[in-house]
């Protein structure tokens, strides 16, 4: 007799909704965290940042307030209040979690999980941190939803030291904005914190090893992204590979190689933003003889790994590393488990980048797009014509659609401009129900909205752009 | 309000195919009705109809695989009892009312699809014969036309069965079995396999289907099936039409003419049709259409089918103009070489198979024509002549009919007058 019907490892934006999932479908279950509900996510990554992001973003706007007519005197900001608001957010939503554990009658165990052989799943062996031990097991499924965390390249010295070389944790939670700042990694995570503190003030540079900025976004994306950061400040150094990063001083020095030269930069703090590796120690899961490939656990479409009665699901299963890709796959993996799987839908996974201006896409860029060997048809818009981003002041930033030009199938949508992040699901809702150009262009978008361009930039596609 | 529901057809039974439906919403059914054809691995099965009651709803689609035993199929409503949701849309294949101004199409054009289900020329919300919204998304109902594939036919694997792009690019176009399965009309071909009839595979070989074969299976299906038909046969002396053609041909020897005795038989036709302008009739929806020209459509046998080049105003032609026109038509219709306007919108159609040594036959009607004549072969007979045995030369017609516009007398009129002019064929000259 199992102590529950479903065991999920990992309170994070996977696990826990993965929890509520297999609770509403009547299946007792368990989860087991070993910080705090909610994850990476709502502690350490997506939300806190956004409550910093947004801080950073209304002190930038202080500093054009005669753009609007209007004048402050001295903005200043207080740099341990704009943590704290983000802590307060944190847990804010960290306690909200809890209380939808409680709802759902989901046992929460405070304690880091190990796996051992048993059938019909593994066994779970969890080191309380209350101290003791607990072995608990599942009947219909151990889901491992341990998530991620920033990789690190030794070699190359980017390692966090926690004072002068951090992580997005340290970032997170410094005592002072640094002065000076390189950030080592363009895409989502370093940009955020690039974005962030440049908001504050702090000189930035961002280091990035591939030929442009934002690598897995859109180039036309990558080119505006980068010029629009410039024009905020930002300095680039990109197709740089880090040779060294170390402390020195007060401060960091790193070496890096770009277009055949070494060059040193110095700045008082570095963030590592390299990516993301799955978190596969210490579960037991080579003595399992779970199938791992690079830090990441091999999965089935369903989340099912290769030892019956193990599934994995989000970070820890392998890109794209999000949070909605996570939940996505959770609900999906329970209703698997239980039975209940509706039919598949293949669904496209939105991104998103916090930045100011905002980066967000869906689907194909235009270069995959080629590289599968379609015939496209592409369509761009411009905000700097669009009545409502004018009236805003948001006048940064475009949105550009790729169409396959024989079925009319979206293929993918790119966007960059103020709040693009909230508009970019309705490309993945047109994706998802396999809408064609014809229902987008027929879509009423309403005025004025700056999702006016996501309109525009479909009829473009067909050369019937009306506002430009 | 009564919920049909998925039969189990054996013990061991937990899902099946509901492969065909007999019924559609709006029906009337009665108990012991056979109203749906069930599928399992194993065999396929009859439903019977256990209540009586009006068809509200066909809840499972045709074609659809997987359905679960007591799953409710489809929906019935007493007699009297009011519907509970608007009646759904019309059939779509109410009369198959021909084209009204004559041009309709011979036997080698392309009809309009009579199966409402196929792809309209819009990717508009495709309809399922029992006239039932089919929830395709976008995407698939584009691909789905630009590939002929009938979504009536395609199993959706989407949300509430929903067909998405997958479905439709995993389909077969055209021709493909599930489709004739749901829409068994169009070819008239049976909805199982040979195999599942006893013929095992790889005893036969298939022939795939040229656009000529399913324009034939579809017409000749659609009009032997909707139109009301009658033969009538008559026995007819030809001996003093041949000695005509003897006379003709010696005169029209010096512009290189010969005469067949088919030219003759058209000409025939086409003097009967403006004797007897009834017969040169079409039903349309509006009216009966009584054509002003005899516009004779000859079946002519070609590699891989038949066509039917046409003599237009065949009534108004000489013998001469009427044999050379059809050599050069019969000629290029061997080719396929025939302009569209050159067969289709005929009025009347003639076949012979009179060279094959057939006695007898009768034609089926090529839509919208309302007769066709069926020649036999021209063979010495005993005839009786005033009391005595004598020898002629005699072939037997038989006049197919659309009885909606063409009644037994009529017919009979028209087949009197045909006799009449091949018999003496001076008075076609009346």
């Amino acid at each position: 007799m199992s102590d529950f019907d479903i065991i999920v490892i990992g309170a994070g934006p996977g696990g826990y909704v993965a929890a509520i999932r297999a609770a509403q479908l009547g299946l007792k279950t368990a989860i087991i965290e070993r910080e705090n509900l909610g994850g990476i996510c709502l502690n350490w990554g997506c939300i806190p940042t956004k409550a910093l992001l947004k801080s950073g973003e209304v002190f930038e706007k202080l500093g054009h307030l005669e753009d609007y007519g209007l004048a402050a005197e001295k903005p200043s900001y207080d740099f341990t209040k704009v943590i704290a608001r983000s802590r307060g957010v944190a847990k804010q939503l960290s306690s909200g979690i809890a209380f939808l554990m409680k709802k759902h009658k989901i046992e929460v165990i405070d304690g880091t999980a190990k796996l051992e052989k048993g059938t019909p799943a593994p066994k779970v062996v969890v080191a309380l941190k209350a101290g003791g031990s607990r072995t608990v097991t599942a009947a219909k499924g151990v889901i491992v939803a341990t998530g991620a965390r920033a990789r690190v390249i030794p070699a190359a010295g980017l390692v966090p030291d926690g004072e002068f070389i951090w992580t997005y944790r340290e970032a997170m939670v410094p005592t002072l904005a640094p002065k000076s700042l390189v950030v080592v990694g363009s895409g989502a995570i370093g940009l955020e914190f690039a974005s962030f503190y440049r908001a504050l003030g702090s000189e930035v540079t961002v280091i990035e090893a591939m030929p442009r900025i934002l690598p897995v976004e859109d180039e036309d994306i990558s080119a505006a992204a980068q010029k629009a950061f410039e024009k905020r400040g930002l300095k680039f150094r990109v197709g740089a590979k880090v040779s060294k990063l170390s402390k020195e001083g007060n401060g960091v020095s790193i070496a890096f190689d770009v277009g055949g030269k070494s060059e040193t930069l110095k700045a008082d703090r570095a963030i590592v933003a390299v990516g993301i590796d799955g978190n596969v120690e210490n579960l037991g899961l080579e003595a399992l003889g779970v199938k791992i490939d690079r830090g990441h656990i091999v999965n089935d479409k369903h989340g099912a790994t290769n030892v019956p009665g193990l599934y994995a699901i989000g970070d820890v299963a392998g890109p794209p590393w999000l949070a909605h890709k996570a939940s996505h796959e959770g609900v999906h993996c329970i209703e698997h488990i239980a039975g209940k799987g509706g039919p598949d839908v293949d669904a496209p996974i939105p991104g998103c980048t916090y930045t100011q201006p905002q980066i967000a896409s869906v689907g194909l860029t235009e270069a995959q797009a080629k590289e599968k060997g379609f015939e496209l048809k592409v369509g761009r818009f411009p905000f700097k014509v669009n009545g409502k981003a004018i009236a805003a002041g948001d006048t940064d930033g475009f949105i550009k659609t790729v169409f396959d030009a024989k079925t009319g199938a979206l293929l993918g949508a790119h966007m960059m401009g103020a709040e693009v992040t909230e508009m970019i699901q309705g490309f993945a809702l047109a994706m998802t129900l396999e809408a064609t150009e014809a229902e987008i262009m027929a879509t009423v978008f309403p005025h004025p909205t700056m999702s006016e361009a996501m309109h525009e930039a479909v009829l473009d596609a067909y050369g019937k752009a009306l506002h430009i | 309000m009564v919920d049909i529901l998925m039969p189990a057809l054996s013990p061991t039974m937990e899902e099946g195919k509901l492969a065909k439906w007999n019924i559609k919403a709006g029906d009337t059914v009665k108990s012991g009705q056979i109203i749906a054809e069930i599928e399992t691995d194993k065999a396929t099965m009859e439903v019977e109809a256990v209540d009586e009651g009006v068809v509200e709803a066909i809840l499972v689609p045709e074609g659809s695989e997987g359905v679960k035993v007591n799953a409710p199929i489809a929906r019935l409503r007493g007699e009297g009892e009011a519907a509970s949701a608007p009646p759904p849309p019309a059939k779509a294949e109410a009369a198959p009312a021909p084209k009204a101004n004559g041009n309709g199409a011979a036997a080698a054009s392309p009809a309009p699809a009579p199966a409402p289900a196929a792809a309209g020329p819009a990717p508009a919300a495709p309809r399922a014969a029992d006239g039932a919204r089919i929830f395709a998304s976008p995407l698939a109902r584009r691909i789905a036309k630009e590939r002929g594939v009938d979504l009536s036919g395609v199993k959706g694997s989407g949300p509430h069965g929903r067909i998405v792009r997958a479905d439709v690019e995993g389909a077969k176009p055209g021709a493909a079995p599930r489709s004739a399965a749901a829409a068994p009309a169009p070819s008239g071909a049976s909805s199982k396999s040979l195999a599942q009839l006893g013929i095992p595979d790889g005893s036969y070989t298939l022939v795939p289907l040229d656009g000529m074969r399913k324009t034939i299976a579809r017409r000749l299906t659609d009009s032997f099936r909707d139109i009301p038909h009658f033969p009538l046969s008559i026995d007819i002396e030809i001996d003093r039409m041949l000695e005509a053609r003897v006379k003709i041909n010696a005169a029209l020897e010096s512009q290189g003419v010969k005469v067949s005795v088919n030219d003759i038989l058209i000409k025939a036709c086409a003097q009967a049709l403006k004797a007897v302008p009834e017969a040169n009739a079409s039903f349309t929806a509006e009216g009966i259409a009584l054509h002003h020209h005899a516009d004779v459509a000859v079946a002519v046998a070609i590699e891989g089918g038949l066509i039917t080049p046409i003599i237009r105003a065949a009534e108004t032609r000489t013998l001469a103009d009427i044999s050379k026109a059809m050599k050069d038509l019969a000629a290029r219709a061997r080719d396929r070489k025939l302009k569209p306007e050159e067969f289709q919108g005929g009025t009347f159609s003639l076949s012979n198979l009179g060279m094959f040594g057939i006695k007898s036959f009768a034609s089926i009607i090529n839509e919208p024509q309302g007769c066709i004549l069926s020649v036999g072969a021209g063979e010495q007979r005993p005839v009786v002549r005033g009391g005595q045995l004598a020898v002629a030369t005699v072939m037997t017609v038989t006049l197919t009919c659309d009885h909606r516009v063409v009644d037994g007398s009529i017919g009979a009129k028209w087949v009197q007058a045909f006799k009449g002019f091949v018999e003496d064929p001076v008075t076609m000259l009346a």
